[in-house]
């Protein structure tokens, strides 16, 4: 649209950044809880645009990061089967699980196509019908009403060649999970855009009311996450907890009703395990029990493990803000954007590939010695 | 989990479908086309409107009108401090 | 030909078979001499100068895109990897692997868009091979190419020669290709503005070499891994720092567009017919301005500088103001949704 181009102008930005400079002058913790936050906060390098005292932490917003292993497991041990193709998300393709990734088993003559839309996964399933096509069903609100819209077209149109592993995760709880870790100290929060979009404004009202937290929505172009952390110093400073919409183009206070809708018609809440924060409950959607014939997990009886997390990742922790990547002992060393162990740095909006691409950290602080350039490789094994 | 554009609606129309009632948009940026469903869309757009698109699928409607008025809503935030009077750099 | 209508492992054998397919398809589009002496190696004549060498391999998937085809990426992309060197192209060759199956009219086609651009550039393809393996042993085809130029200029062109101060060019807008052929694979209608860039930047170099010889320190391609990856490789290279400007890069509005469709950066997709040229800064002002009166170079534009900084950091100013250090790629971009 036209007027977008205004929202990563100068003409706003700057005076944005101005107040911010102004408004901050004590420190301040804010958390951003979306990977295309962090993505765009890198992009436009607005960290180099903020004072020193904005801390801004990443959270687990990101659903790839956020999927356990055993679950990338059962995504690779789907594709191995000789009639699966497994369609999915491009975000997916090189998260490793205990036993390699799908870009692993593609490597090795396994079927993986890379869609932008479910329903693209649809269409693939009535062009091969002697296939099975499987797609796994990452992500928050924003995407899970796409899979739910898209099982509902399977089901008019009679495929039974067409599965999903289910593994959509819900934002509320989670937050309201970390927020309840008392060594947690966030000042205020950045809600994520789209998935508020879906779920409403005021999806946050109890954790503003009972953590006393400043939460803002923002949008993702440079103005929106601006004014997003505009709003948040300001709440802070004014010792104010409530929910700021910044995003009101978009987000409304009760949401999209009939995105919900979709979703509660097709999924049903269940408890779920987030890699780095443990289990988690009703924070995971599962399929409904008119549809439990295209969960993949079921009809084909696939195994899913709670597979460990490799040793010394420490992506829990950074995924609760507790830690930096510098901080673990395998970033920059055994664990790189080419060679990834934990999901935080194989995904591009993953924290520790964010980091190690657009900061001058590159190695761990835990490993390199006083005035050495080069890092101790890891050597032990998971 | 949020990557998703606005869009220009072109034109509102029964998908290709044959079994069911679905609604697609075609819509536009920049020279580039696409169809988008509509299950989700909180309200169907009327041609000229725009869409938030994610995944293939319209998330929501918008009017320039409300983006404009977001532009003024932050227009008006980093104004606030200097329509008080107070110069650039000086503490609270 | 008979009425076969794909290649099968006879026209790879060397008989008869062979013999027609290289008689009615490949000397039907490639009309060099040399080629058609079909001996076992082209000799050519005599050039001053030192000689260049280049070679390169084509897979790539789809085979045909709007813009261009893998035979037109194969023959401007070995002419613009001699002329990065300043050198002028000669002669190229061309070798196939193709898979048992792969249709005869698709082949025509690519072999027709050879000759076709070959005989464009003025670039004569002098010898070839052909094998065919069987079925499931190839992706359709693959394409080999080498080429030879002859380098005469008095100042060498080097990847390890900027400078700080420097300005820092590019011939025109960036990701055009890598945009074309992700948005195919990812189901994208794409515009009539979004085709490949594929095209022989020998005429447009050698223009610049005429008159700014010297001046000119780097010229390269930016073609897998991008800008981005690019400018990385040549601030190593040189041992130096460059920073260039977001508001300066030339990108279409439609290939930005799409970029932020399918989650892709644009500074990391592959450019088949740009190149930057990083020159002395004195020359700046008229080199652009030549570049821009080159059908190859309209789009020219200044878009950063060479810094002193011997870590070979690669830093980008954003449209915000902001700044923000550009890495080599890892791996294959891929789209993302989240």
């Amino acid at each position: 649209m036209k007027c977008a181009d205004e929202f990563r102008s100068r003409e706003i930005t700057a005076p944005l950044v101005a107040e911010i400079h102004r408004e901050a002058f004590r420190p301040v913790r804010l958390m951003e809880v979306c990977g295309t936050h962090t993505m765009a906060i890198f992009r436009h390098g607005i960290r180099s645009l903020l004072p020193d005292t904005v801390e801004l932490l990443s959270g687990p917003g990101c659903p790839v990061c956020v999927t356990p292993a055993g679950h990338i497991d059962a995504f690779v041990s789907a594709v191995r089967r000789p009639e699966v193709i497994v369609a999915t998300f491009g975000d997916l393709v090189r998260v490793p699980g205990s036993d390699g990734s799908l870009a692993d088993a593609r490597a090795a003559g396994a079927r993986v196509e890379i869609v932008y839309s479910p329903m693209d996964a649809l269409a693939l399933a009535a062009r091969e019908p002697e296939r099975t096509v499987v797609f796994p069903a990452v992500g928050f609100e924003t995407t899970a009403p796409t899979i739910a819209a898209t099982i509902l077209q399977a089901k008019r149109q009679g495929l039974d060649n067409f599965l999903v592993i289910p593994a959509n995760k819900t934002m509320p709880r989670a937050l309201e999970a970390l927020l309840d870790d008392p060594q947690l100290q966030v000042d205020g929060l950045l809600c994520p855009g789209h998935v508020s979009a879906i779920i409403g404004a005021e999806a946050y009202r109890p954790l503003a009311e009972r953590y006393h937290l400043a939460c803002a929505v923002a949008g993702f172009e440079p103005a929106d996450i601006l004014a997003g952390l505009l709003s948040l110093v300001r709440q802070v400073n004014a010792a104010r907890a409530t929910v700021d919409n910044c995003y009101s183009r978009v987000v409304t206070a009760e949401g999209n009703l009939r995105a919900q809708q979709l979703m509660a018609a097709v999924f049903a809440p269940v408890d779920s395990e987030w890699r780095g924060l443990g289990a988690i409950p009703a924070s995971g959607l599962a399929l409904g029990e008119d549809f439990r014939r295209f969960d993949a997990m079921h009809v084909l009886d696939l195994p899913l493990s709670t597979a460990r997390d490799p040793r010394g990742c420490r992506c829990g922790e950074i995924l609760k803000g507790r830690l930096l990547p510098p901080d673990c002992p395998l970033y920059g060393g055994a664990c790189t954007p080419l060679h990834p162990v934990g999901p935080c740095m194989v995904s591009g909006e993953g924290t520790c590939a964010a980091y190690h691409r657009y900061s001058d950290l590159k190695t761990s602080r835990r490993t390199a010695a006083a005035g050495q350039s080069t890092v101790r490789p890891y050597q032990g094994h998971p | 989990m949020c990557l998703a554009i606005p869009m220009q609606v072109v034109e509102v129309r029964s998908a290709d479908d044959g079994l069911f009632d679905a609604q697609v948009a075609l819509v536009e940026m920049d020279g580039i086309e696409k169809e988008v469903r509509l299950e989700m869309v909180d309200r169907v757009p009327e041609p000229g409107e725009y869409v938030i698109i994610h995944a293939g699928f319209a998330i929501r409607t918008l009017t320039v009108e409300e983006a404009e008025e977001n532009l003024r809503l932050m227009r008006r935030m980093a104004e606030v401090l200097e329509a008080q009077g107070r110069l650039p750099g000086a503490p609270e | 030909m008979s009425n076969e209508k794909s290649i099968s492992l006879d026209h790879g054998s060397g008989g008869l078979a062979s013999q027609n397919l290289i008689g009615d398809l490949f000397l039907k589009y490639l009309t060099s001499p040399q080629l058609r002496d079909l001996e076992d190696c082209a000799v050519l004549g005599e050039h001053e100068g030192r000689i260049a060498f280049t070679t390169d391999s084509y897979v790539v998937d789809p085979l045909f895109f709007p813009g261009g085809d893998i035979g037109a990426l194969a023959v401007h992309g070995t002419i613009n990897d001699l002329c990065m060197r300043g050198a002028r192209p000669i002669a190229l060759s061309l070798a196939l692997i193709i898979e048992e199956g792969f249709p005869l009219a698709e082949l025509e086609r690519v072999i027709a868009s050879v000759g076709r651009c070959s005989e464009a550039a003025g670039v004569a393809v002098v010898t070839g091979d052909t094998k065919v393996v069987p079925h499931g042993k190839a992706d359709r085809l693959f394409i080999n190419t080498a080429g030879i130029g002859m380098v005469s200029h008095r100042c060498e062109i080097s990847g390890k020669r900027a400078r700080p101060g420097d300005a820092v060019l590019v011939s025109g807008t960036l990701a055009d290709h890598g945009i074309t052929i992700m948005s195919s694979q990812a189901g994208i209608a794409i515009g009539g503005d979004i085709k490949s860039d594929t095209q022989p930047l020998h005429r447009l170099v050698g223009a610049l070499l005429e008159d700014y010889n010297c001046q000119v320190h780097v010229l390269r391609d930016p073609t897998r891994g991008g800008l981005a990856t690019t400018l990385c490789e040549i601030a190593a290279s040189s041992r130096v720092r460059i920073a260039i400007d977001e508001d300066q890069l030339p990108i279409r509005p439609a290939v930005a567009a799409a970029c932020e469709m399918i989650g892709l950066d644009p500074l990391y997709l592959a450019n088949e017919g740009k190149c930057v040229l990083i020159c002395d800064a004195r020359a700046e002002g008229a080199i652009l301005h030549l570049l821009r009166s080159l059908p190859e170079g309209r789009d020219a534009a200044l878009i950063g500088r060479v810094e002193a900084g011997n870590d070979g950091r690669v830093s980008l100013t954003t449209r915000i103001g902001g700044s923000r250090l550009l890495e080599p790629l890892t791996g294959l971009p891929l789209p993302r949704i989240c």
